[in-house]
């Protein structure tokens, strides 16, 4: 049921340069899941996010200072110069995190492409000001799209990309919904391919491929225990050899909260009169990445409730290495999780993992949790 | 015989003097009935000026700069952070704050002065997350930040602006909020004008460094330029940097230089090695000086294009004729005045920063750069591997090396020494 969506993550270049030839459409590369998806797609551009491959690479450090910036986005970088990506026509950011912004500036010097474009998204979130800051943003931003394509975003081929991508939203949560059962009928591993490939595809053909999956979802049995019930937190996360691994020691990640994950596609687009208004809406109104969780702060309620529902047993909070956003975040979301006894283990992940050593610790967090049912 | 003639600056006493008197009324405002703030050095700190002349701001990366420079104390905050469960490669100023809240000990003396709020301002992903752990750290001060990092300067427009002036003024309704005070509207443009003359006479300071001999050298220049990122709105500020600016021009006319035997002219980035001042004295054994960075002239320091194509001081609202008569133009002159600042450019393309690199490298006829790989700052490290390709494309000599600006542990002395013998040796230098 998941060798599409694993087929098209494994195969993510072929899969973009046969839609390029059979559509005649623009393929655009974005780092940061705050990128407004839906503006591209109305003007027939194929968004697909770019990720690294886990492959040691030494080609960045003149370009990336290696001792400090995180190993995601040297990782990303190393594809663009390694030419993996050449099929690109644009290049895009949405304002996060300093880390990423050295890959886009990098790559966009080194490797440039026919458009290219910095999206100031707000950092004040919860400011009042934010929504309508970012809907100005964005119309700048449709515009350029416009004239870089030479197609006009209407209102109804506006509506219609969101209405896609809103369904897209629906049919993730709702296979998500499904992990939140007594034995999940899909292994984290799977949840990741399926949000992976679904940042790398045709939302529209992405939506099909979950549609039948969700019909056949209730009949599914894993021929396997569901274990320890995981979560996983943190910076963005799509190792799927460290997934593999966690999931043969008695556990199942049933949620995460990450960027290859919940964080995004959570929250839709509401309908609205002014549908760059409710696309700004929703951008500024979705889970937040650390680097705009401020003041107070709303990642952990968000974080606790998913813990909730789905019956989260332990959490691993992931970081990329150097990931200060995460780094600031991290001890407040492991003294919430604590607090509300869910116990934590920490992994400081680089461009490959250490699944050994990961192993045994992992093992031992395991060993740990299940005592404590054995216990009480 | 030395090349040229030197002399202690005059005005380096009264500098001394006014840094001390900052960090001793922000401890003892309580006693006096006032407001304590802590923010970063970037923040609008003209705008809480409008509480009131008694409210004392303690802003942390020079506060933290001062903690480094006490290698003892520095380890002991860097220690209590990392036992709080937070990672030692966080921005080495924001953990030696935190050490500071957690040790409970101010590092001029006393226990730590607890702030009666914080006033931020967000460029860098740690901005509003220092301050949002220091609250917590300090029990939950309230708090309010700004967030700035609305595209460089040249793609300014409208809906940019609003956006930053109108959290001021939801700002200003906070602070009346939180404070019980009615707010200064005359008090406010007073600080915005003396911030466009403080920051804008600091550039006119540096800009004289452009002379052989410089009459600064950078290391002097970071006890000096200090100053404007503890109170940039103050007229204190502004007026001693009107004096120091007469007294450094003064010395330009008299070929008074820093260093006697200046024969090479270096320009350095990012912070120093707090704790490692000594490089730079260092440098002088082979008779170079560093003539200052962008990161000195552009901190602070506000500049423009001048009419003859060079880098000069930025045009005050107040030289231009402009009149600021109410808190919205204030609020406006202080938003995109401060939306030009050089160190903010960078933060949304290498590009930007090496182009101000490269013409200060040409404008104060530098012979070759030190780049600072500071890990202890991501926002101005941000993007420096591709400064230094764009410097060496230009044609510049440039010598790296790693260190860290607040964390003692993450600078090797003797290394850095030698990658300096090294670089000076290649520039055909030696010891005198």
């Amino acid at each position: 049921m998941f060798d599409t969506f694993r087929r098209w993550s494994k195969e993510r270049h072929s899969y973009a340069k046969e839609w390029k030839q059979r559509t005649g459409g623009k393929v655009l590369g974005y780092f940061c899941t705050y990128v407004p998806e839906e503006i591209l797609y109305a003007a027939e551009v194929l968004p697909v996010r770019i990720l690294g491959s886990h492959e040691p690479s030494d080609l960045t450090e003149p370009h990336i200072f290696g001792g400090m910036f995180c190993p995601f986005s040297r990782d990303c970088l190393a594809q663009g110069l390694k030419g993996r990506y050449d099929y690109l026509d644009g290049l895009m950011i949405a304002q996060s995190c300093l880390h990423i912004r050295q890959t886009f500036a990098s790559w966009q010097k080194h490797r440039p492409v026919d458009f290219s474009y910095y999206l100031c998204m707000p950092h004040n979130v919860q400011s009042p000001h934010a929504e309508g800051y970012l809907a100005g943003e964005l119309s700048q931003f449709k515009e350029a799209v416009e004239e870089w394509t030479g197609r006009k975003i209407g209102t109804n081929e506006l509506n219609s990309s969101i209405e896609t991508y809103n369904k897209s939203r629906r049919l993730l949560n709702a296979v998500y919904a499904t992990r939140k059962q007594e034995n999940p009928p899909l292994t984290g591993e799977e949840a990741m391919e399926m949000v992976v490939s679904n940042q790398l595809t045709d939302k529209s053909e992405h939506n099909r491929a979950l549609e039948e999956l969700l019909k056949g979802l209730p009949e599914r049995k894993l021929n396997r225990p569901t274990g320890t019930r995981l979560m996983l937190i943190g910076s963005e996360n799509d190792d799927i050899p460290f997934i593999r691994m966690l999931e043969s020691l008695n556990a199942t990640v049933v949620v995460d909260e990450h960027c290859t994950g919940t964080r995004y596609f959570w929250n839709e687009v509401d309908s609205g009169e002014d549908a760059l208004r409710a696309v700004a809406r929703r951008y500024v109104q979705r889970p937040p990445c650390p680097t705009k969780d401020w003041m107070p702060r709303r990642r952990i309620e968000h974080t606790l409730q998913l813990a909730k529902n789905y019956q989260v047993q332990g959490a691993l909070l992931i970081q990329q290495k150097f990931c200060d956003p995460h780094e600031l975040d991290i001890p407040a979301v492991r003294s919430a999780l604590e607090g509300a006894g869910i116990p934590t283990l920490f992994l400081e992940f680089d461009v490959t993992v250490p699944i050994g050593p990961f192993k045994t610790r992992c093992e031992a967090f395991l060993e740990m949790l299940q005592q404590e049912e054995d216990l009480f | 015989m030395p090349k040229y003639k030197t002399e202690p600056l005059k005005c380096w006493q009264k500098a001394k003097e006014i840094r001390a008197n900052y960090y001793r009324d922000y401890a003892q405002a309580k006693e006096k009935g006032g407001l304590r703030w802590c923010g970063g050095a970037w923040s609008f700190g003209a705008i809480p000026a409008g509480l009131g002349d008694d409210v004392y701001p303690l802003t942390g990366e020079p506060y933290a700069a001062s903690i480094a420079w006490d290698k003892e104390f520095s380890t002991q905050c860097l220690e209590a952070v990392e036992r709080k469960g937070f990672a030692r490669d966080l921005c080495s100023y924001m953990r030696n704050y935190w050490g500071s809240i957690l040790l409970n000990r101010y590092v001029f003396g006393g226990p730590f002065p607890k702030p009666d709020f914080v006033w931020q301002d967000h460029i860098c992903c740690s901005h509003a997350k220092w301050y949002q752990v220091a609250s917590e750290l300090e029990g939950g001060i309230p708090m309010f930040c700004i967030d700035v990092a609305c595209g460089p300067y040249s793609e300014i427009n409208q809906n940019k602006l609003d956006y930053v002036v109108g959290q001021m003024h939801d700002g200003i309704e906070w602070l009346e909020k939180i404070t019980q005070r009615k707010y200064d509207d005359e008090k406010l443009i007073a600080a915005v004008k003396d911030e466009c003359r403080s920051t804008s006479l600091w550039a006119e300071v540096c800009l004289l460094n452009k002379a052989i001999p410089a009459p600064l050298d950078e290391k002097s220049m970071f006890s000096l330029y200090v100053l404007g990122t503890l109170m940039k709105h103050s007229p204190v500020v502004a007026d001693f940097y009107a004096e120091m600016r007469d007294e450094v021009k003064d010395r330009v006319a008299r070929g008074i230089a820093a260093v006697p035997d200046e024969r090479c002219r270096l320009m350095s980035d990012t912070q120093p090695p707090w704790g490692f001042l000594k490089v730079f004295r260092y440098l002088e054994e082979f008779g170079a000086l560093s003539i200052g960075s962008l990161y000195t002239f552009g901190l602070i320091g506000m500049w423009e294009d001048q009419p003859d194509g060079s880098w000069g001081p930025k045009k005050t609202p107040q030289e231009k004729g402009m009149e600021i008569k109410d808190r919205d133009t204030a609020l406006r002159v202080l938003a995109e005045w401060n939306l030009a600042k050089p160190e903010w450019q960078h933060f949304y393309s290498p590009r930007h920063k090496s182009e101000m690199m490269i013409r200060i490298a040409k404008e104060w006829k530098v012979n070759g750069i030190m780049l600072h790989y500071n890990r202890g700052c991501e926002g101005l490290t941000l993007g420096i591997a591709e400064n230094r390709l764009d410097l060496v494309k230009a044609g510049f000599p440039v010598m790296t090396f790693e260190g860290n600006m607040g964390d003692e542990r993450e600078f090797d002395v003797e290394m850095v020494s030698s990658r300096i013998d090294a670089f000076l040796e290649n520039l055909n230098l030696k010891k005198l």
